[in-house]
């Protein structure tokens, strides 16, 4: 199925191109036949069942998972290409992951200055100096010598997405960042992503939270069976869908309330 | 006690009869028993220590086992000497056996199958091997065997304690390494750390917290392996506990030196084993926000 790039602003390549995107685990065919283009500034969310491959499908942007067919290109890096420095691609996509993972060893400070003074080899007061900023943004200063296990889970996701931004990305990708959340402390972690967005960072979101689709993302994506359905502007995807399996999964999602 | 006679309808009269003529012990209640049943167990504890206490040949007793004067001879040696040996060749021993175990942990879970074959045969040959045969092949059957090999008696017992604990102490660490969450590498990786980066920087900090107590027992068995080494029958500074302990006992005929380094073994295992319980609180049961 064709996508079309509605975004206004698109007059660069994009800055992530999926063509033809496939992946089995073995047998198991997970993604079937993905294409998909982000322009640069784009918020873009991916909706859809459990199990139907959206997050599959953002994890072989990065290349966590092998694409097993099909070519990524992100800001002009092949992703598929063997001769691809990927350690030094992976700096230019940040990733957030549904369970945080910060390094639970390390405190707040170390968790973000570690990869930029060994991966970029920034110096130490140039590392602490992104880190703070960061930290900032997501409005928790106060916590840079806490370790990650003192922090509720909103708070390390926050501290999450200040790792990944302190690498200075050109992308970033988030997998159902609020899944593992408490429902009282969804809210910060997606006022943080909003913020993102309106301040032009390229973000690819794959998310439950409809809300937040319609009123931050430029396009929503709906992804079932390994397959995009459905792709548009949110109003029309999430307001107005054209498919069927999109309405049947909008109306199992959102609450009856909503529907009315 | 009235047998209940044998009517047609035994429910209606059976339970009756017991009920009505019930001992008291029949109806004490789950604390009263267990009351007794302690009170029991004391009583034989009371009864056999009485009658060792009668039984037992004191004076002789004394005489085999708690000569203070022979006691008293062991010292300084036992201290300076066998202990400080014994600490030092377990020392040694770890170190290089830890060192071994990381290797043979890492290769165990290469990606290269020969890496793993290899890792995995080590692991079931030393695990599989009585410590005893080490230091038998080591000490007597290599020299044997090649005339060149002529390594100094301290380095034959690092070698043989290291082979020895490096097979466990290897399993130890790569499960240590698995039951660090696959999403700190992930999350490592994502942010462009290469695969050994990610392992000796993020992964292996926290397998190393979550080992530390049984690395600990470990320690306190190799400990007590070390007393293996008197089997080479080393020089006389180069005894330690066990070696000192069997010349001593051969030397006064008397088994009081076996109490002396049986406590200087517990010197060395038993605050061991504490800080092994010390370790396992702070870092065993607390998952420090690792998900």
């Amino acid at each position: 199925m064709n996508v079309p790039t509605t975004s206004a602003a698109s007059t660069a390549a994009p800055i992530i191109a999926i063509r033809n995107l496939q992946k089995s685990f073995g047998t198991n065919k997970v993604l079937t036949d993905i294409s998909l283009d982000v322009d640069k500034g784009e918020v873009v969310c991916v909706i859809g069942p459990s199990g139907s491959g959206k997050s599959t499908m953002l994890r072989c942007i990065n290349t966590l998972e092998t694409p097993s067919g099909g070519s990524i290109v992100v800001d002009g890096m092949d992703m598929t290409d063997l001769d691809l420095d990927i350690d030094a691609a992976r700096t230019r996509i940040g990733m957030v992951f549904q369970s945080f993972n910060l390094f639970g060893h390390l405190t707040v400070r170390e968790n973000l200055t570690i990869a930029q003074t060994k991966v970029l080899k920034r110096s130490k007061a140039e590392a602490n100096k992104v880190a703070e900023a960061n930290l900032a943004k997501v409005g928790l200063s106060e916590k840079m010598e806490a370790k990650p296990g003192s922090l509720s889970g909103g708070q390390q996701q926050r501290v999450a997405i200040a790792r990944a931004l302190s690498m200075d990305p050109d992308v970033m990708l988030f997998d159902e960042p609020t899944s593992a959340l408490d429902p009282e402390t969804v809210g910060d972690v997606l006022q943080v992503m909003r913020n993102l967005a309106e301040a032009g960072m390229t973000m690819v979101v794959v998310t439950h939270e409809m809300e937040f689709a319609r009123q931050v993302a430029d396009r929503v994506v709906f992804m079932d069976g390994g397959v995009v359905v459905e792709a548009g502007p949110a109003k029309d995807v999430i307001g107005n869908p054209q498919e069927q399996r999109t309405k049947d999964f909008l109306s199992r999602v959102l609450h009856p309330g909503q529907l009315g | 006690m009235s047998v209940p006679t044998a009517s047609e309808d035994g429910r209606q009269t059976g339970p009756a009869v017991p009920t009505a003529t019930a001992t008291p012990k029949a109806r004490m209640s789950k604390r009263q028993k267990a009351k007794l049943s302690r009170g029991i167990q004391y009583a034989i504890l009371i009864v056999i220590a009485i009658l060792i206490a009668i039984f037992a040949d004191w004076p002789k007793l004394i005489d085999s086992f708690g000569r203070v004067d022979i006691a008293a001879g062991m010292f300084p040696d036992v201290i300076t000497m066998a202990l400080k040996n014994t600490v030092v060749y377990t020392f040694l021993g770890f170190a290089l056996g830890l060192v071994i175990a990381l290797f043979v942990a890492l290769m165990r879970l290469s990606s290269v199958g020969v890496y793993r074959w290899l890792a995995t045969i080590y692991i079931e040959f030393f695990r599989g091997l009585p410590a005893l045969v080490v230091f038998l092949v080591l000490g007597f059957g290599l020299p044997v065997a090649f005339e060149n090999f002529n390594l100094p008696q301290l380095v034959i017992i690092m070698i043989a304690l290291g082979l020895v604990s490096s097979a466990y102490m290897a399993e130890t660490i790569r499960a240590g390494i698995q039951a660090v969450p696959k999403g700190q590498i992930e999350a490592a990786r994502s942010l462009g750390m290469s695969s050994s980066r990610a392992m000796f920087t993020i992964v292996l900090p926290q397998a190393m917290r979550i080992i530390l107590p049984p690395l600990t027992n470990e320690l306190i068995l190799l400990a007590k392996d070390s007393s293996l080494a008197y089997i080479l029958g080393s020089s006389v500074d180069g005894r330690e506990l066990a070696a000192l302990g069997r010349a001593e006992i051969v030397n006064t005929a008397n088994l009081t030196p076996f109490i002396v380094i049986a406590l200087c073994y517990l010197i060395i295992t038993i605050p061991l084993s504490y800080l092994s319980r010390v370790l396992e609180r702070k870092y065993g049961s607390a998952d420090s926000g690792v998900k």
